[in-house]
């Protein structure tokens, strides 16, 4: 089933109390995925000439400052680590990921890439959405834009691997409700022509994927979605969000449940309305079904 | 009059309350608050009592309904009325997905706009819609009328029956084995009941187009009847 929802924040003075806002509509979309939970939180951007970075290790005591030794030898110092729960968050200068990721892969095989961006912070965890979101800190947390997941699993186990959002290119995140039918297809198509590479079987990181590899290809954020239309097929209810953009897109059945508002305020998405039913002003908000095959986006001006 | 506020009581036990003989013999009237988008309010009910809700409501509000007439002040979610079997459901704001799906009577009145397949498989119930419905919309629908004041989305009455669309708008797409009729006499009396019916006397009975089967598909070819 899952339940989704995202809050892009237009008014500039809302952004410090981003995560007191979400956390409510996220704990709302409990009975649609009670198994585990993701959040995607655009915050502050990393130092300049570095990148922020979520690992997760199953063990909460795992040697974080160890891990960060090793990094900091391999580019010179300056690695910055905050540890949360299952989560290390660490700001990491340097110009280039990709050496680093495949050294995390060899020195640290246990440890998994939660997400890699400037201002992207996700966290997930298996639990009730109240317990993940109560581990990790999200209502004190500021930003812009978050969007969030809440897990039903029904074709792949409960692990935090497995649990939305996926990040599969820098400050890129999504969030699906539905299921693909040619992810497999897809998925051999951006491993062979791509070069992109996987951390699950879950079809959702695949269309994340597709996402990455349209935008890296010089695609706007609207033209990757019209060409995710085009070439996912199945259900799908996609809530993404980039470095300074949100978006939504439905397929063109439409079966998976979606609802958006918008304030002068705020755009907030959500599975099913109840989500929305806190927020400020959601009552004078103009709320909508988002229509099948269109594609919605905001970005931060 | 009986005032139900879910803030304060859980939802199964106004539920409960709807569904008790002593109590709707006794209590005409309800009013229930603070809905906040919960799904079934109000399902089930076999009286001829009157429920307002202030607010939104969930999936499958007054689904299943008998008699009673249901009013919503807001917005409603998925399956709204669905398989209403009589009574009266109305809708101030604008009605989810699958609204009516596979009524069998009644009315069902949404005052804004009704998202997609509203009527879908619809079954008897009369559906006027004041704004305008989304794709897909009266697809399957065996008998019945929907009237859409505004317009319809692709696809509208794709695979129907005997169902009859009435829509004053833009169709976007007509669906498999729907085309346009001509408005008889007949058509524009069922226009102007169906107006009155759900009290929208600003709208022009004259402006309205009607839609139906072809009856060109497998299921209508008379050689196909030992198939079933």
């Amino acid at each position: 089933m899952c339940g989704i929802v995202g809050l892009f924040l237009k008014d500039p003075a809302q952004r410090p109390h981003l995560g007191a806002l979400f956390a409510p509509m996220l704990v709302e979309m409990t009975e649609r995925g009670p198994d585990s939970a993701g959040i995607a939180v655009y915050g502050d951007a990393a130092p300049a000439d570095g990148r922020r970075v979520v690992l997760s290790h199953a063990d909460p005591a795992h040697d974080w400052p160890a891990l960060a030794e090793g990094l900091s030898e391999l580019v010179g110092g300056g690695v910055g680590l905050h540890v949360i729960d299952t989560h290390a968050m660490l700001t990491v200068p340097g110009p280039d990921w990709a050496p680093l990721a495949d050294w995390l892969a060899t020195a640290h095989p246990d440890v998994a890439v939660v997400s890699v961006g400037d201002r992207l912070a996700i966290f997930k965890e298996v639990g009730s959405p109240a317990s993940v979101l109560d581990r990790f800190g999200i209502a004190g947390m500021a930003g812009t834009h978050a969007i969030g997941h809440t897990r039903m699993a029904t074709e792949s186990a409960v692990t935090t691997a497995g649990s939305h959002p996926f990040n599969t290119g820098p400050d890129l995140c999504l969030v699906h409700n539905g299921s693909l039918s040619n992810h497999n297809r897809v998925r051999m198509r951006l491993r062979r022509h791509a070069g992109a590479r996987f951390a699950t079987d879950n079809d959702s990181e695949v269309a994340a994927a597709y996402l990455t590899w349209r935008l890296e290809a010089g695609d706007t954020l609207e033209q990757a979605l019209e060409a995710a239309l085009r070439d996912l097929d199945g259900f799908f209810t996609f809530c993404v969000g980039t470095r300074d953009g949100f978006a939504v897109l439905r397929d063109p059945i439409a079966c998976k449940p979606a609802v958006l508002a918008e304030t002068d305020a705020w755009v907030a998405m959500a599975s099913e309305y109840r989500a929305l039913a806190g927020l400020p002003g959601v009552e004078t908000a103009r709320v909508w079904e988002p229509e099948p095959a269109q594609v919605y986006t905001w970005r931060i001006p | 009059m009986q005032t139900v506020d879910l803030d304060a009581v859980p939802l199964r036990d106004l539920n409960a309350r709807l569904h008790d003989p002593a109590q709707v013999g006794r209590i005409a009237d309800w009013r229930v608050l603070h809905p906040k988008g919960r799904h079934n309010i109000a399902v089930g009910l076999d009286a001829p009592v009157t429920v307002r809700i202030d607010g939104h409501v969930g999936y499958y509000c007054a689904g299943m309904n008998q008699h009673a007439t249901v009013e919503v002040s807001g917005h409603a979610g998925v399956g709204l009325a669905e398989n209403m079997m009589s009574g009266r459901v109305v809708v101030h704001g604008n009605a989810s997905q699958s609204a009516g799906a596979t009524a069998h009577g009644g009315l069902l009145v949404i005052h804004g706009d009704a998202a997609a397949r509203c009527a879908i498989s619809l079954k008897g119930a009369d559906i006027v819609v004041r704004g305008s419905v989304g794709p897909m919309s009266a697809f399957m629908a065996q008998a019945g009328r929907l009237l859409v004041c505004g317009d319809a989305g692709d696809g509208l009455g794709d695979s129907l029956y005997e169902a009859v669309l009435y829509v004053a708008g833009r169709v976007k797409g007509l669906g498999a084995d729907c085309v346009e009729q001509p408005m008889e006499d007949a058509d524009r009396a069922s226009v102007a009941e169906l107006l009155a019916a759900a009290g929208l006397d600003d709208v022009d009975p004259a402006g309205f187009r009607r839609y139906g089967s072809a009856r060109e598909l497998y299921t209508f070819k008379i050689e196909n009847v030992g198939a079933y």
